[in-house]
């Protein structure tokens, strides 16, 4: 009986996020803005386990996992790149493009 | 197999590859060990003649009427074309391997004298091992392709031998100049086996032969076609017009390898491969009479040019190619017998004047080499009354001059003079062969003319080698007489091998050979003459022979001569002559230059530089970096720009899904 509204929120959830990971420079922001995503995802599962089975919620838990070590691994990498650059803005990474 | 000596056959071309194999390695590892080169390299010649003679006196006892063939592997199995390696012995090829293995065996045993101090001793009999072998593997091959491989292989070892003094410019590029030459002849020869495999479908001699009478139409444009694209070959090989320009050059080479290659057994290949094919040439009219009017042509124009030569061995080589003419003009007539027996005979007086040749430049290389003089020890006006020092080498190129200069009873006179019987007696069913009969007979005339010059200011009248040079001119050791003397007896008795029944002689080789010839000669009989007319015949060939020699005997003055540093150019037609006829430059301008100037001009500078180089490579690097260079806007570095393509991506994607 939830499931529309649920669905409608994991929907703007993820809309925000993905607006905010092509608006934003800041990598903590856009950090934010992926896991924001992953939490609209799993806002979907959860929703949706509602009428069809436990699948949903077990995957949740996968998802939150997998984010949490994400979580290590981004937020060590922006740290690097903060002590090389003195800056978190994508802006400043681009030293793939020459010149 | 037939259970007799006869299967030894395989030995004959094995033992001089054994040779060399054995001398390439001494030449290779010990350079020095003249001896066991010597040993080696004329041991294996006089084993393989020993393995001819056998084979001949076993085969002998056979009474074969049709060739043993002896298949040792399948060599070229590809669907219909199945070519064995396979040896053939007939009475032809065995005629064709004691001349190679008896007179090659003769020009070893001159050749361990004569380059005895030379550096590359072990390489010289290497090679003429490797020679020899070739040579046998060409008369001894049952199939065109076995053949080929001979008629290859020989071309090679002509290349290395004419070559070997490499450090020489001129000898390398005489070298060059024969190779080419004879590509041109090969490509023909390579052409005619195409059409043969196409029209009788197979390349095999018997097989060819049985189908052929029926595959082909006699006269037609195939087997006309086939027969000009093999005497192309043979003109190659042979050197015959118009690729007879590469056998003066080859001089360059060591002088028994003059004698052995350039005289006696490589350069009649081409005869023998118009004699192999006898029923091919008896099925093309046309054909015939173009192998037979190039040979005449040749024999003459050759013979003219021999008149004006003064390096002895420059007159020798176009003495060969006008005698090689001869035989071309008796193997187009028909006469395969006659060319044969010429073969046969002009290996003998050929090599014993060439060979003779070595000797006396040995002399006064000797001669110069004391009193260290840089004359040249080949040239015929530095040399004169060389018979007052070496009398067996003059008395010996005598007999070998009246043998070429046809005077009876030397052997010469018995081939030659059948072979203008043939001609003659042709030109009464086709006029044209009367024309080449004039021609052969005004060459025999030359012949007779030049080689009694060439006799006259070697060995008579004054010495011209100079002052102190004189003193040191001796007679050679008798490891280069022997052999002479041995092709002073064949040179002089080689008739015996066919005394025509004119003389009341058996025709022996003329019995010999029929089972090979008989298929050509029953298409083509030759037609009879009476003994009247053959009488005639016999007369004005002598007559021409004696008027050429007398008439160099009065009109030579070999008194006049001085020796080649001070002597001037001649003057008018002798000065034609002497160029050769300019044969040499005339090519050089139509074909030569012509392709140097396309190949530097068209080829290099615009084809290779401008379009290979800069359109094709250059052209595909530059397009690489324009177009890097247009699409690198497309990359600006930016994740936000990346996660914005791969989100209208991912649309795109959904949008895709859903509709």
């Amino acid at each position: 009986m939830l499931l529309s509204p649920a669905l409608a929120i994991s929907a703007v959830l993820f809309t925000l996020g993905v607006a905010g990971v092509l608006l934003r420079r800041n990598a903590i922001v856009i950090f934010m803005c992926v896991e924001l995503m992953l939490n609209a995802v799993n806002l979907t599962f959860v929703a949706l386990a509602q009428s069809l089975g436990l699948g949903g919620q077990v995957f949740v838990f996968f998802v939150m996992a997998v984010a949490a070590a994400e979580a290590a691994v981004g937020l060590a990498i922006i740290l690097a790149v903060y002590r090389h650059k003195q800056s978190v803005s994508l802006q400043n990474m681009n030293l793939l493009k020459d010149g | 197999m037939t259970g007799t000596t006869v299967d030894l056959i395989w030995l004959a071309p094995a033992l001089p590859l054994l040779g060399f194999v054995l001398n390439g390695t001494l030449a290779l590892a010990r350079p020095t060990a003249k001896t066991l080169v010597s040993i080696i390299g004329a041991g294996v010649l006089l084993a393989a003649f020993g393995v001819a003679i056998a084979v001949f006196s076993a085969f002998t006892g056979l009474h074969a009427e049709a060739p043993v063939v002896f298949r040792y592997w399948s060599w070229i199995p590809v669907g219909t074309l199945q070519v064995d390696f396979a040896l053939q012995v007939d009475q032809l090829s065995l005629v064709m391997l004691l001349v190679v293995t008896g007179v090659g065996s003769l020009i070893h045993l001159f050749s361990i004298g004569y380059m005895k101090d030379d550096p590359g001793y072990a390489r010289y009999f290497a090679y003429l091992n490797l020679f020899v072998f070739f040579m046998l593997v060409l008369v001894l091959g049952a199939s065109f392709p076995v053949m080929f491989v001979g008629w290859e292989g020989v071309g090679l070892c002509s290349y290395l031998l004419i070559g070997f003094w490499f450090s020489e410019e001129a000898n390398a590029n005489a070298g060059r100049k024969a190779f080419i030459m004879n590509r041109i002849g090969d490509f023909g020869f390579m052409v005619a086996m195409f059409m043969i495999f196409w029209s009788t479908g197979s390349l095999d001699f018997d097989t060819v032969f049985a189908h052929a009478p029926t595959a082909l139409t006699a006269g037609g444009t195939a087997i006309t076609a086939i027969t000009l694209f093999l005497f192309l070959g043979c003109t190659g090989k042979s050197a015959q017009i118009p690729l007879y320009t590469w056998l003066p050059d080859a001089m360059a080479g060591p002088t028994p390898v003059s004698a052995l290659i350039h005289a006696a057994t490589m350069v009649t290949a081409g005869v023998y491969l118009v004699a192999r094919c006898n029923l091919l040439f008896a099925l093309a009219p046309v054909s015939s009479a173009v192998v037979a009017g190039v040979g005449a042509l040749t024999a003459l124009f050759a013979a003219t040019i021999a008149l004006k030569q003064w390096d002895i061995k420059k007159v020798l080589a176009y003495s060969t190619i006008s005698q090689l003419g001869y035989m071309f003009l008796a193997v187009g007539t028909g006469a395969m017998t006659a060319g044969m027996f010429h073969l046969v005979t002009h290996a003998f007086f050929k090599a014993l004047l060439f060979l003779g040749s070595g000797s006396v430049i040995f002399a006064l290389h000797r001669a110069y080499h004391h009193t260290h003089s840089h004359e040249d020890a080949q040239d015929m006006r530095n040399m004169g009354g060389l018979a007052r020092y070496m009398p067996w080498t003059a008395a010996l190129m005598w007999i070998a001059t009246l043998a070429i200069a046809g005077i009876p009873p030397f052997s010469g006179f018995l081939s030659k003079d059948e072979i203008l019987t043939a001609a003659f007696a042709r030109g009464s069913v086709e006029p044209i062969w009367l024309v080449f009969w004039g021609l052969s007979l005004v060459a025999a005339l030359l012949t007779a003319f030049y080689m009694t010059r060439l006799m006259i200011y070697t060995f008579h009248g004054p010495n011209r080698t100079g002052e102190q040079e004189q003193t040191h001119l001796h007679e050679a050791p008798w490891i280069l007489t022997g052999p002479l003397v041995v092709l002073g007896v064949l040179s002089a008795a080689g008739g015996l091998l066919n005394v025509p029944e004119l003389y009341h002689g058996g025709e022996w080789l003329h019995h010999w050979l029929e089972p090979v010839t008989h298929p050509g000669a029953a298409l083509r009989p030759e037609p009879p003459l009476v003994s009247g007319t053959e009488w005639m015949l016999v007369g004005v060939a002598v007559a021409v022979a004696v008027i050429g020699i007398v008439g160099a005997w009065q009109l030579l003055k070999p008194e006049r001569l001085v020796p080649a540093r001070t002597a001037s150019a001649e003057r008018g037609f002798a000065r034609i002559l002497r160029n050769k006829w300019y044969v040499d430059e005339i090519y050089d301008a139509l074909i030569v230059r012509p392709l140097v100037w396309l190949s530097r001009e068209v080829l290099w500078k615009q084809i290779d530089q401008r379009v290979i180089d800069g359109a094709a490579v250059n052209g595909a690097a530059r397009g690489t970096r324009a177009l890097g260079w247009a699409n690198r806007w497309l990359q600006t570095g930016q994740v936000g720009t990346y996660v914005a393509v791969f989100v209208v991506g991912v649309l795109l994607v959904l949008w895709r899904a859903m509709s």
